[in-house]
């Protein structure tokens, strides 16, 4: 977290709070986790729920398969392992380590 | 100045907002429909039906929708306009911060109205007070003839000041009461407002601006500063309210008052001060009148939010004893939320006037005779540090 003001010139901030757009994909978000989604390739089937269920575009895809978790963004919410199907549980959630 | 005004016409509050709106064609209404401010956008929409206007309507679902459209539709760059009342505006009231902190210029309407419960369709402040710390500017009509004008002029003075404009109407004692109106050409009306001025956001403008972020996230390193900024433009707000309301009386040749109207203060010994639709009762009632406690003048204020301040103090400068009415209570034993500003106000001045806080007509509950004689004898009463409660048994 940062922790020194940044010491906008608020005098120039009479447009309100505007910035350019994707600038959240500079925002790495993904310290925030306490657990982290540890998936086995070898089990997962590619129906891509977990894709589709993730709210912050973490699971990554490739031609139309799952190739990795994107931790910078991850915050361990859990809903891939929770949405995988239990014939496959292809995801585990476990312990962040740091 | 003929040219100017194009004719004399009966109208209630709500048909005055609505036909300012008809004239300032504004691109964009979002808004619910709730007493008593109901009729502004039932005849808004009759106007857009028989091709007056050319405005975007959006009847939303809810309040909280409506503002919502607003929000959106004036960070695209519209010049965007809602009413509402009440519950609808408390149901606003989380999107309200969102309008002011993006300084987004939207004028909102409010025929205003008690707060539940009990349920209470009839006019106080309630409403209003709830909102008054949300960033929005705050003008209070006297008049079915102000809630026209300041209709007007809360476009210029929202685009000018960066911050959005809530323009009260006493519900249905301004909204539902018909009065005559002087109403200007639309073609005076748009020479006024212009064109919307571009709020910094205009989405579609641009060649290849590319997306915008509009509201993000603000750590403690960046908040407090936006914060900061917005403060400063209510500040700034009184000079633009001032200069645009000279603006206004310039362009139309009108009287608009600057923030208050105070009458009857010259050898004054006390005043009653106020905001609303009540101040032309109680002068009335007060006129040529003078008790055992003196003369007593009136100061009715069009400005709330921000608050007047200085010209408060200038108009109560010679007055020993100060009366506010308050349509609205804010339940901390102090008073309403007007008789703390005046008293905030006032503070650390050298000899101030002694003040004393009424909470008077909540839900609608008339003033009477009687409560105009209790209200003369405060004058000659000590002041009390909380409230007197008028029109109920032993205050
Ligand atoms: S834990 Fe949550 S944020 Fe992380 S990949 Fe799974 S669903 Fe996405
Ligand atoms: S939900 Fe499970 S099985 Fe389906 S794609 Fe994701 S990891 Fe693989």
């Amino acid at each position: 977290m940062p922790a020194e003001p940044a010491a906008l010139p608020w005098r120039d901030l009479d447009a309100g709070p505007v910035l350019p757009g994707e600038t959240s994909r500079r925002f790495l978000t993904g310290d925030w986790r306490e657990r982290r989604p540890r998936l086995d390739l070898d089990r997962c089937v590619h129906c891509l729920l977990c894709w589709l269920y993730c709210p912050d575009t973490s699971v990554l895809v490739a031609g139309g398969r799952v190739v990795g978790i994107d931790l910078d963004y991850c915050k361990g919410c859990g809903v891939c392992a929770a949405v995988c199907p239990p014939s496959a549980a292809a995801i585990t959630m476990v312990e962040e380590e740091r | 100045m003929s040219t100017v005004v194009a004719r004399r016409q009966g109208l209630t509050g709500n048909d005055a907002v609505a036909l300012a709106w008809r004239q300032i064609n504004p691109d964009v209404v979002a808004a619910y429909p709730i007493t008593p401010s109901t009729q502004v956008v039932e005849r808004f929409a009759r106007y857009l039906a028989d091709g007056e206007a050319t405005t975007e309507f959006v009847p939303t679902e809810s309040e909280h929708s409506a503002i919502s459209a607003c929000v959106g539709a004036s960070a695209a760059g519209a010049r965007v306009m809602t009413a509402t009342s009440s519950q609808g505006l408390a149901l606003m009231h989380e999107v309200l911060y969102i309008a002011s902190g993006l300084r987004l210029p939207i004028v909102m309407a409010v025929a205003t109205r008690a707060l539940s419960a009990p349920l209470n369709i009839h006019g106080d402040h309630s409403d209003v007070m709830g909102s008054r710390d949300a960033g929005w500017v705050q003008l209070y009509a006297g008049t079915v003839q102000e809630a026209y004008d300041l209709s007007i002029l809360a476009v210029r003075v929202a685009e000018r000041a960066r911050v959005p404009v809530m323009v009260c109407l006493d519900g249905f004692t301004l909204s539902h009461s018909l009065e005559p109106v002087l109403v200007y050409a639309d073609d005076a009306v748009r020479a006024f407002v212009g064109e919307a001025r571009t709020s910094g956001y205009r989405l579609l403008d641009g060649e290849g601006a590319g997306p915008l972020t509009v509201g993000p996230l603000a750590l403690p390193d960046a908040y407090m500063d936006f914060r900061r900024a917005l403060a400063n433009a209510m500040g700034r707000a009184l000079e633009v309210i001032a200069g645009e309301t000279a603006a206004f009386n310039a362009h139309f040749g009108r009287d608009l008052p600057v923030h208050l109207e105070a009458s009857g203060l010259e050898e004054a010994d006390g005043a009653l001060l106020l905001l609303g639709s009540t101040a032309d009762v109680v002068r009335e009632a007060l006129a040529g009148r003078s008790s055992a406690s003196g003369r007593i003048g009136v100061v009715r204020l069009l400005t709330f939010r921000p608050f007047p301040a200085e010209a408060v103090r200038q108009a109560l400068s010679h007055v020993a004893r100060v009366v506010v009415m308050d349509r609205a209570d804010s339940l901390s034993t102090l008073g309403g939320p007007l008789g703390i500003e005046v008293r905030a106000a006032l503070y650390g001045q050298a000899f101030p006037p002694a003040v004393t806080d009424v909470i008077y007509g909540l839900g609608g509950r008339e003033l009477r005779a009687r409560d105009l004689e209790r209200l003369r004898a405060l004058f000659q009463e000590e002041p009390v540090p909380g409230p007197v409660y008028l029109g109920v048994e032993d205050g």
